[in-house]
């Protein structure tokens, strides 16, 4: 199985590259993700060091950064909160409820992965801004970081919970309620932990995005410094030449970033451990799409 | 008893649920058509047909044009070698895919600006060369191309795992060489999980506007995409401008959702 070599395991694999093309298509690719994603952040990161690390450490720790950082993780924290509850809520709805208008709202979830950052960002601020229709002014205020970033975030746990759901066996749920559990304790000792590696992966997805969340963020809570968050604090660096105290913030963010993949990645390891995953270690993002056909895949399982 | 209380909780969890959709989405969306048409149909569609309104327009397609083809061949090319391929540094190209998910489009677009800077380590010798890439279309490319490439992929590895190898066996058995059994098998069996990624694509490149606009320079008529021409509209007090341009944008998203929901069923057919 392992010790394969190109030629000989050609017809079992079905489509494969004769033995030089793999390796000139694996070397295309390398060069690609290279040329468009590591040199550049390679040299984000060498910048941010340019002048030393005390620099860098300066740069990070000065109160401007500080106060920057700490409102983005408290919003992106209180965020990722709220949507796991409403996330679940919604996920649940379109799975077990009938209700008119069913598929338009299942559409319309993922309005914000469509809707261009900067146009939620001005609609936000038409709406519940100081010009609001519904008299609702929370423009530039914390409570505007927090409602753009629920807005961005809304489809990933939606979109991670809704494939598990489908997928669960209804009959442990009817065993407990008809030993007598309420709807609630059915939940919570069933469907929750069912729903848990779903959850934790999109709660992680959405947690990165909104740490590094920029357009939504820049109309409606705008740049004061009671609701700068560190994409806003960057950018404003860079504007006012401060390429280093930019790259230093960044190389935060960065490792925020790799940080959360790497969650990612361990919680679908931990999901698929019971389930025989044909995933072959590759990880699967809650986009939604794909995910619904993932429901056929288990059944050859059984 | 048990029956009115859960019919209860069920009007609780629809209330809560569809009550937060309509107050976060659904409101939203109506508000920008809303903004737009206020005061007649002429004020949007002055914005969007001045110069400076079609340039970003135009700007804005080029980007497509580019960034969207490039990453599809790479994503399906990737995909298979990740799927059909087995290879130590798979995990690692797999990780690599993913940082564009994660990482901020403000880091994206000022990693770009600091290599391709003056003081970078690429941007001194492309100068030279007479190749200007900071505050000129390359660069855009560049930062579209970097948010958006992980779509394709993400969206052709499931599809990819779940047909199989019976039928590219069958073809190749047949005789049909690596070509003819990716144009005549393979990409028949994936093109709805190919489409798919390709929308999430363009949506993402039309929408992209903090690393876009970082590189760009944001100069009016010369490096505006749409996304940025809003910001610059909003900034210049021109509201009826900037929601001008806003509604094609929410327009095109609108496409896209109809498209992702077509191309769901589709797959799922």
């Amino acid at each position: 199985m392992e010790a394969h070599s190109a030629t000989a395991s050609a017809p079992r694999a079905g489509l494969r590259l004769p033995g030089v093309g793999a390796g000139l298509g694996r070397g295309t690719v390398v060069l690609y993700l290279s040329l468009i994603v590591l040199l550049p952040l390679a040299a984000l990161t060498s910048q941010s060091f340019e002048e030393g690390f005390s620099t860098f450490w300066t740069q990070v720790t000065s109160p401007q950064a500080v106060r920057s950082l700490e409102l983005t993780v408290m919003c992106s924290l209180i965020v990722v909160a709220i949507n796991a509850v409403f996330g679940t809520i919604i996920a649940w709805l379109l799975v077990r409820d009938e209700f008119p208008g069913k598929s338009v709202v299942n559409a319309v979830i993922d309005l914000p992965f469509a809707l261009p950052t900067i146009v939620a960002s001005l609609t936000l601020l038409a709406l519940y801004g100081n010009d609001s229709p519904v008299g609702i002014d929370i423009s530039s205020t914390r409570i505007a970081v927090v409602v753009a970033l629920l807005f961005v975030t809304l489809p990933f746990v939606v979109r991670a919970v809704q494939p598990l759901l489908i997928e669960m066996d209804r009959e442990m749920e009817e065993a407990a309620a008809s030993l007598g559990a309420g709807g609630f304790t059915v939940f919570r000792r069933i469907i929750f932990p069912n729903l848990l590696p779903g959850l934790a992966a999109g709660v992680a997805l959405a947690f990165a995005r909104a740490l590094g969340e920029f357009g939504s963020v820049l109309l409606f809570a705008g740049g004061l410094p009671q609701t700068m968050v560190s994409s806003v604090f960057i950018r404003q660096q860079i504007e006012s030449g401060n390429d280093i105290g930019a790259a230093a913030v960044s190389v935060v963010l960065l490792v925020a970033a790799l940080l959360m993949l790497a969650v990612i990645t361990w919680v679908q390891r931990w999901g698929s451990r019971h389930e025989r995953s044909s995933g072959g270690g590759l990880t699967v993002m809650p986009m939604s799409g794909e995910n619904f056909t993932k429901v056929e895949d288990d059944d050859e399982g059984h | 008893m048990r029956a009115t209380s859960s019919a209860r909780s069920r009007w609780g969890l629809r209330t809560l649920g569809l009550g937060y959709l309509t107050v976060l989405l659904l409101a939203p969306l109506v508000m920008i058509f809303y903004k737009t048409f206020e005061h007649g149909l002429a004020p949007p569609i002055d914005a969007i047909t001045s110069p400076d309104g079609l340039h970003a327009l135009k700007l804005s397609l080029l980007m497509v044009a580019i960034a969207v083809p490039l990453n599809t061949v790479f994503g399906v090319g990737c995909a298979l070698l990740l799927v059909r391929h087995k290879w130590k540094g798979n995990a690692v190209i797999d990780a690599i895919i993913n940082l564009p998910f994660a990482i901020s489009p403000v880091v994206i677009g000022l990693s770009l600006f600091l290599l391709y800077g003056t003081q970078g380590w690429l941007g001194p010798s492309l100068s030279e060369a007479g190749i200007k890439v900071l505050f000129s279309v390359p660069g855009m490319v560049l930062a579209s191309v970097f948010v958006s490439l992980p779509f394709v992929v993400r969206e052709t590895v499931p599809v990819l795992q779940e047909i199989g190898t019976e039928q590219e066996q069958a073809a190749s058995t047949l005789g049909a060489n690596a070509w003819q059994t990716f144009w005549r098998v393979t990409l028949p069996a994936i093109r709805w999980g190919v489409a798919y990624g390709v929308v999430l694509t363009t949506a993402r490149v039309l929408g992209e506007f903090g690393a876009v606009s970082i590189v760009s320079g944001q100069i009016s008529g010369e490096t505006e995409t749409l996304p940025l021409f809003v910001e610059k509209q909003f900034a210049n007090f021109n509201t009826a401008g900037a929601f001008g341009a806003s509604v094609v944008l929410a327009l095109l998203a609108l496409t896209t959702l109809l498209a992702m929901n077509v191309l769901k069923r589709k797959e799922d057919a």
